[in-house]
């Protein structure tokens, strides 16, 4: 069995003073990380292509951003175009074709579309209050008052 | 029985497109998997408005290329159902398709009354050339112009 090379980035908060920490790697010889494993190792996972400091795709990438707008700074995010077999395996997981994925807490919620659209319509604030995150929307809200 | 090469449509799939051309929509013979598309989810899921948009040229893809698409689907069949279950709909209906040539799809998927009461579009976002240095691409690429 091929060793599984993982590469997962932690994100600083928007505006911090520190550097934005470089990608840490994984390698796990000999033991697979499956998909269903990894998505429950954090409340926030995103399986994408490239790196939340560098996407490799504009669709990651608007994934990212949205998170970084609702100051969602600690995330799991697995670069699919570094590993063929994670990125065929979530594909499996889910029965969905294409990259980027999202879940919350273990749970599948769509793709770049859908949580674009949670974000329009409200429903992403919502969510991530149910995984103990509060949006920082909700403060840039409070101040514009 | 006709093999069915996924990228080609079917046998019934060209018939219900001279239906279609009958009645005024033109099927381009040289884009063969926006057709098969248009078919797919026309048959699937009854809109009654669908977009196809090819958007493969905002890619890092060879001109003419068939990889990347957004498709717009105002259908009843959408309504009490979720987003997540609303694309996955459309997926079943492509799932030939984006097993082998479609790279990127976006879905928009609304109901004829979200249609009507927000008839706003969505915008790809720009390409960050990730198809460059994607070694499964060549195949994908393939499997449209065969």
């Amino acid at each position: 069995m091929n060793a599984l090379v993982l590469s997962t980035s932690r994100c600083v908060r928007a505006g911090s003073l520190l550097r934005p920490r470089t990608a840490r790697l994984l390698c796990s010889p000999g033991a697979q990380r499956s998909p269903a494993d990894l998505v429950k190792k954090d409340r926030v996972v995103v399986f994408m292509k490239g790196t939340p400091a560098q996407p490799m795709c504009g669709f990651s990438n608007a994934v990212v951003q949205i998170l970084r707008m609702h100051g969602v700074d600690e995330y799991a995010a697995y670069n699919v175009l570094e590993d063929q077999d994670i990125r065929q395996g979530v594909k499996d997981f889910t029965n969905w074709p294409t990259i980027p994925q999202v879940f919350f807490n273990g749970e599948f919620v769509g793709g770049c579309d859908i949580l674009l659209q949670m974000h329009q319509n409200g429903d992403l604030v919502e969510e991530l209050q149910k995984l103990g995150i509060r949006s920082a929307l909700l403060d840039a809200e409070k101040e514009s008052k | 029985m006709l093999p069915v090469h996924c990228c080609r449509p079917s046998l019934g799939a060209l018939t219900f497109a001279r239906r279609l051309a009958h009645i005024g929509l033109q099927m381009e013979p040289d884009r063969p998997v926006e057709a098969a598309v248009r078919t797919k989810l026309t048959q699937a899921l009854q809109p009654v408005h669908l977009e196809v948009l090819n958007e493969s040229h905002m890619h890092a893809v060879p001109k003419g290329s068939e990889s990347h698409f957004r498709v717009r689907v105002v259908s009843q069949q959408f309504e009490g159902v979720s987003l997540l279950q609303r694309h996955r709909l459309v997926n079943e209906a492509l799932k030939d398709e984006l097993s082998t040539c479609i790279h990127a799809l976006a879905i928009e998927a609304k109901t004829p009354q979200q249609w009507d009461s927000n008839p706003t579009v969505g915008k790809s976002p720009p390409c960050l050339g990730g198809s460059k240095h994607d070694n499964t691409m060549a195949d994908k690429l393939k499997a449209g112009r065969d």
